[in-house]
């Protein structure tokens, strides 16, 4: 039996967090009216002029900074030629010569705890398409231009990777690198991350590389590893039987769990490059890459670090909370305000990943305020409420961001502590239960769990729990 | 003429641009590509190593705009010049 080894590359298309489109001054906000956000310009019309939005170019050297590259301070644009209907102008503006970024590299973590660097080839900037809808019975298509000219990063990766584990663990990384930035929201499922994954397979140890397919259509996690499972065995059984494989574009079909050619050789692609002669050169100046540079925020691997030393949290912890620019946002802010790290960092590690999971939602749907869970921390820190109470108060900070302050006081949710009532019910709950008391007395210290249960019984929960014990350990005596 | 088009050139050429082209419209394309690439071949015959290739003509760059958005809604110019609309959509021969 042979042994054959996958090489895959990517090519990752990221919509830029503009406001702007790339090159007009039409929003770029998702799910408007069909073509309410077009002008002549994002729809091709004759005689109109492009105009460069700085912000595209500015998130695109941050995203080349951030991933080793050296940037390309002579750049400019290209036109590629084709005709397509959610194409209005029959090219696309993009970089064929001059890309922005090249040589870079990202580090990820393998399988076996190892580390291995991803090269990048290449980052250039291009205009995104206009969407077509198809109407599954009827004999037309719809074309919408709200995306056309949306901005876009291409991230052109070498052909590094050898696992869908490392293809997956390479997005993963330029994901959080992008969402750190604040370049982009690096969504799959809505299409704000789109990968396209080339792949070949060799014999293992062969030198050449074999003939490589590159599939689309991959919109999450799952279906790239399925894709690149189903494109590999695919591979290796033409190759066993003597067949040979055809460089094409092929679209996975999840559903069905098969890729179908898109593109047969006969019209083979001649895009026919050549410079944009609509826009003028971009000279990128030392200060202005400087000033850029200064402007980096923190990322993730940095994060990590400082979280275990300056606030004591254990990796593990660090790693989830930073995984997530938003969780790591809600820590930051309301650590910023209650000063007290652990408690923040255990509120989000417990009980908001257990909610995240409950409502099947992501981290970037989180609506709830760092000043309301700094409050309940608050609360909980003054011994005002309990830990079961708490639990059931951040449910409704997570679910509506609620006041926990005023919520505790309207429902009547505040503990007793040490007042009278406390104390005069843990004594007739001493005197109610002379077994349990003797139990204890004579050595069986569980049994001050069952005191301790039954006192909270007739406090109806709102007693602090730690109180109790110690009052009842101090009559008990 | 040192350039000679071939009918498989004129032919693909065609299918890039989605031209149709009678017999004479092909010979006359023919003739004229051929003197083009002629004109370029003199131009070649100027020694250029060690000039920097320029994509402009006039010596400027960096052009900006700012990432502000227009609030207008183009919907309705937009539309007005699509051959078939349906609905607030331009309507094409199905494409998948």
């Amino acid at each position: 039996m042979k042994q054959f080894e996958t090489v895959i590359g990517l090519e990752v298309h990221v919509e830029l967090a503009t406001k702007t489109k790339i090159f007009c001054s039409c929003s770029t906000e998702f799910g408007g009216e069909p073509n309410s956000h077009t002008c002549p310009v994002c729809t091709g019309m004759p005689g109109s002029l492009p105009v460069l939005n700085k912000q595209v170019v500015e998130y695109a050297i941050a995203v080349g900074l951030a991933t080793n590259c050296t940037i390309t301070q002579n750049c400019k644009f290209d036109r590629k030629n084709y005709f397509y209907p959610d194409n209005p102008q029959n090219y696309q503006i993009s970089q064929l010569y001059l890309p922005i970024c090249r040589d870079g590299s990202v580090e990820i973590e393998t399988e076996d705890g190892g580390r291995k660097n991803i090269g990048i080839h290449e980052i250039h900037m291009e205009e995104d398409a206009g969407k077509l809808v198809h109407d599954e019975w009827g004999e037309n298509s719809l074309v919408d231009f709200n995306r056309s000219g949306v901005p876009l990063i291409e991230i052109v990766s070498e052909p590094d990777m050898r696992s869908a584990d490392e293809v997956v663990a390479y997005l993963e990384k330029l994901r959080l690198i992008i969402q750190y930035l604040g370049a982009s929201d690096c969504k799959l499922q809505e299409g704000s991350m789109r990968a396209d994954v080339n792949l070949s397979v060799r014999e293992a140890g062969a030198s050449e590389f074999g003939t490589r397919t590159e599939m689309k259509n991959l919109n999450s996690f799952k279906a790239i590893r399925r894709a690149i499972e189903g494109e590999r065995e695919r591979q290796i059984d033409l190759i066993e039987s003597g067949q040979k494989i055809i460089q094409e574009t092929r679209r996975w079909d999840d559903a069905k769990e098969y890729s179908y050619a898109m593109r047969s050789k006969e019209d083979a692609q001649d895009y026919r490059y050549f410079p944009e002669p609509d826009l003028v050169p971009i000279i990128i100046s030392d200060e202005w890459l400087d000033e850029i540079r200064s402007r980096q925020p923190e990322l993730r691997t940095e994060k990590l670090e400082r979280y275990k030393r300056e606030f004591n949290i254990p990796e593990y912890d660090a790693g989830i909370i930073t995984s997530n620019k938003k969780l790591a946002d809600i820590f930051e802010e309301t650590t910023a305000i209650c000063n007290n790290p652990k408690k923040v960092s255990n509120w989000l590690m417990v009980e908001t990943m257990r909610l995240l999971k409950e409502h099947e939602m992501e981290p970037e749907q989180i609506t709830f305020s760092p000043e309301n869970l700094a409050k309940l921390i608050q609360l909980t820190e003054d011994r005002a409420v309990n830990s079961s109470v708490a639990k059931e108060v951040f449910e409704k900070i997570f679910e509506e961001d609620i006041d926990p302050e005023k919520y505790v006081e309207e429902h009547g949710l505040k503990a007793v502590s040490d007042d009278g009532a406390l104390r005069s019910t843990i004594e007739k709950v001493i005197a109610d239960n002379p077994q349990s008391v003797e139990d204890y007395k004579g050595g069986k210290k569980k049994a001050i769990g069952f005191l301790v249960g039954q006192t909270m019984k007739a406090m109806q929960g709102k007693a602090d729990p730690a109180m109790v014990n110690k009052i009842l350990a101090e009559l008990l005596q | 003429m040192a350039n000679i088009i071939s009918d498989e050139t004129i032919e693909y050429v065609g299918i890039l641009a989605k031209l149709e082209l009678s017999a004479e419209e092909r010979e006359n394309a023919k003739k004229d590509i051929g003197e083009m690439l002629d004109y370029i071949d003199k131009l070649n015959e100027l020694d250029t190593s060690g000039v920097e290739p320029m994509s402009h003509a006039f010596p400027v760059n960096n052009v900006f705009r700012e990432d502000v958005p227009s609030e207008d809604d183009g919907r309705e110019k937009t539309l007005a010049n699509a051959p078939e609309r349906g609905g607030d959509s331009f309507v094409v021969p199905k494409t998948i």
